[in-house]
């Protein structure tokens, strides 16, 4: 999970606009989907994510402290 | 207190076989005081110093659920007995055999995270369960033993609906297809309120537990895995079935007792069809318990243990099994729909020899990565360290396939069972 950047696989419809805007730690998978680097975002990108946070079509791209914890 | 013997069965311990233990029965065998004289903090504290896990597939340490859930407001109980796992009979005959002691455990754990309400999940085709389950329930009406209010749910079939939030979606009257949480169902669950969901498996130790104590419950198993399980054997054994086992126990004695033929083994899966194939020569080394299975890249999940003999084809019922699982994606995320599929089709086209050169490198990118982890349940995960496992145990056999198409084995009908349509015969049984 890098630093903050997660993706609710069920809201994103793989528009894509994400790895374009995020290059440096966003690619998509064979289906179009987002792959995350796991790499922490440098101050640098900080901006940018939040840029591509806010395009996403349907507001799959999330930036923030919350993770994912399940039991099973 | 001096201790109870270290022996099995526990869990189907009361009845004789093909029925289910009476109130009156279970109250002279193995009955619990009242619920509500076993104080609720104790308990939480017992099954902690048992180490009970959960038996539903993720080992979750049971007591830090209890805790989580506790510390909320007027809360839910869910016991799961939705059975999702096609290969998985042991919730059906387990309820179908000791309804009293998983309703007391319901009980138990109810008064525990002081719940209003408690809801007991059953596999809707499970017919001997379900109707054991309300004819239990039925006669412990009017004894005091439930101090909150149980009802029973049928749920239909569905791998993934058996998920945690998936199952608390039907229960508000939802569709069975898991949330993308947070928040988890134990902070907020069934109609918005913490929600304390655990395996009816579970639910029975819990209760073993409480009339016992965590002593008692660690004389059997290992340490690090304590107590008793329910395991199902199928797939190349001339005795398929539910046993109980000690945690710990060498997978070889299960496979004997199951009457396998060790020596004309190929590979055993271990975990159900969300698991992990492991080489007979591996197999035939490992002990049921999840510190012994973690290093071989395996856990004992919900217990299913399935052989295959050296005369049936790996890539076969792989292939099949990925089909199956691909076609029970809920659908909602992605990677989990078109990486499945994706997955499945490669595995059929080089079990038929139909693929492309470079299929056996996308499966390993797809499996190795690309789809685990990405969707909101974890059925992508558990579907993709199946395929995994079975690219490295039968390597040579889909080399000869990619090169070679079937074998004269993929001709042979499937070992492993995937769900008929309609209602299951009323046949499950122990196979002690
Ligand atoms: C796809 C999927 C299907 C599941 N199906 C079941 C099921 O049929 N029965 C069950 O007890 N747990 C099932 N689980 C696990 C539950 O989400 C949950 O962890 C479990 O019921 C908790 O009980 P336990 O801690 O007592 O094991 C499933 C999990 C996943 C990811
Ligand atoms: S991961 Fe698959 S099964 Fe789970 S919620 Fe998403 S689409 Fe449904």
């Amino acid at each position: 999970m890098s630093d903050g950047l997660r993706v609710d696989p069920i809201a994103c419809t793989a528009h894509g606009l994400c790895a374009e805007l995020l290059p440096e730690r966003i690619r998509l998978d064979d289906w179009g989907y987002p792959l995350l680097d796991e790499r922490p975002l440098t101050p640098e990108l900080v901006a940018h994510a939040r840029r591509a946070a806010s395009a996403c079509p349907t507001l799959a791209l999330r930036l923030g402290r919350e993770q994912r914890a399940r039991s099973g | 207190m001096s201790l109870a013997p270290a022996r099995l069965p526990r869990l189907l311990a009361s009845a004789g076989p093909g029925r289910a233990t009476t109130l009156a029965e279970h109250l002279a065998g193995d009955g619990l005081g009242r619920p509500a004289e076993v104080a609720p903090a104790a308990l939480r504290e017992e099954v902690e110093r048992a180490g009970l896990r959960g038996r539903g597939g993720a080992a979750f340490p049971t007591a830090r659920k209890l805790d989580a859930v506790a510390r909320g407001r007027r809360a839910v109980l869910v016991a799961n007995g939705a059975e999702g796992e096609p290969a998985s009979r042991k919730d059906a005959l387990l309820l179908a055999r000791a309804p009293q002691l998983v309703l007391d455990g319901v009980a138990l754990a109810a008064a525990a995270v002081g719940a209003r309400e408690a809801i007991v999940c059953v596999r809707e085709r499970s017919t001997a369960a379900r109707v054991a389950l309300a004819a239990a329930l039925a006669e412990r009406a009017g004894s005091g033993r439930d101090a909150v209010p149980v009802r029973i749910e049928p749920i239909p079939d569905g791998y993934v609906r058996g998920e945690e939030t998936a199952l608390v979606r039907q229960l508000d009257g939802g569709p069975g297809l898991p949330t993308a949480t947070p928040p988890l169902p134990f902070a907020r669950g069934v109609g918005g309120r913490p929600t304390l969901v655990q395996n009816v498996e579970t639910l029975a130790h819990v209760a073993l537990i409480a009339r016992h104590g965590a002593d008692w419950f660690r004389t059997l198993g290992t340490d690090a895995s304590p107590g008793s399980a329910l395991v199902t054997v199928s797939g190349g054994v001339a005795h398929p079935g539910v046993r109980e086992i000690a945690l710990g126990t060498p997978l070889r004695t299960l496979l004997e007792q199951a009457g396998a033929d060790t020596g004309a083994l190929r590979a055993v899966l271990v975990g159900g069809y969300f698991g992990t194939w492991l080489p007979a020569s591996v197999a035939l080394g490992a002990t049921l318990d999840d510190a012994a299975l973690r290093p071989l890249g395996a856990a004992l999940g919900c217990g299913v243990v399935a052989a295959l003999p050296l005369d049936a084809c790996g890539v076969a019922e792989t292939a099949r099994l990925a089909r199956w699982l691909a076609g029970q994606s809920a659908g909602q995320c992605g990677p989990c729909f078109h990486g499945l599929a994706a997955i499945a089709g490669q595995l059929d086209a080089l079990a038929h020899g139909r693929a492309a050169p470079d299929a056996l490198a996308r499966l390993r990118r797809w499996t190795g990565g690309e789809v685990a982890g990405r969707g909101a349940c974890r059925h992508p995960d558990g579907a993709v360290r199946l395929v995994r496992s079975a690219l490295t145990v039968f390597a040579a056999e889909l080399d000869d396939h990619a090169r070679r198409g079937p074998c004269a084995a993929c001709r042979r009908t499937p070992l492993l069972s995937l769900p008929r349509r309609g209602a299951d015969a009323a046949r499950i049984e122990a196979a002690a």
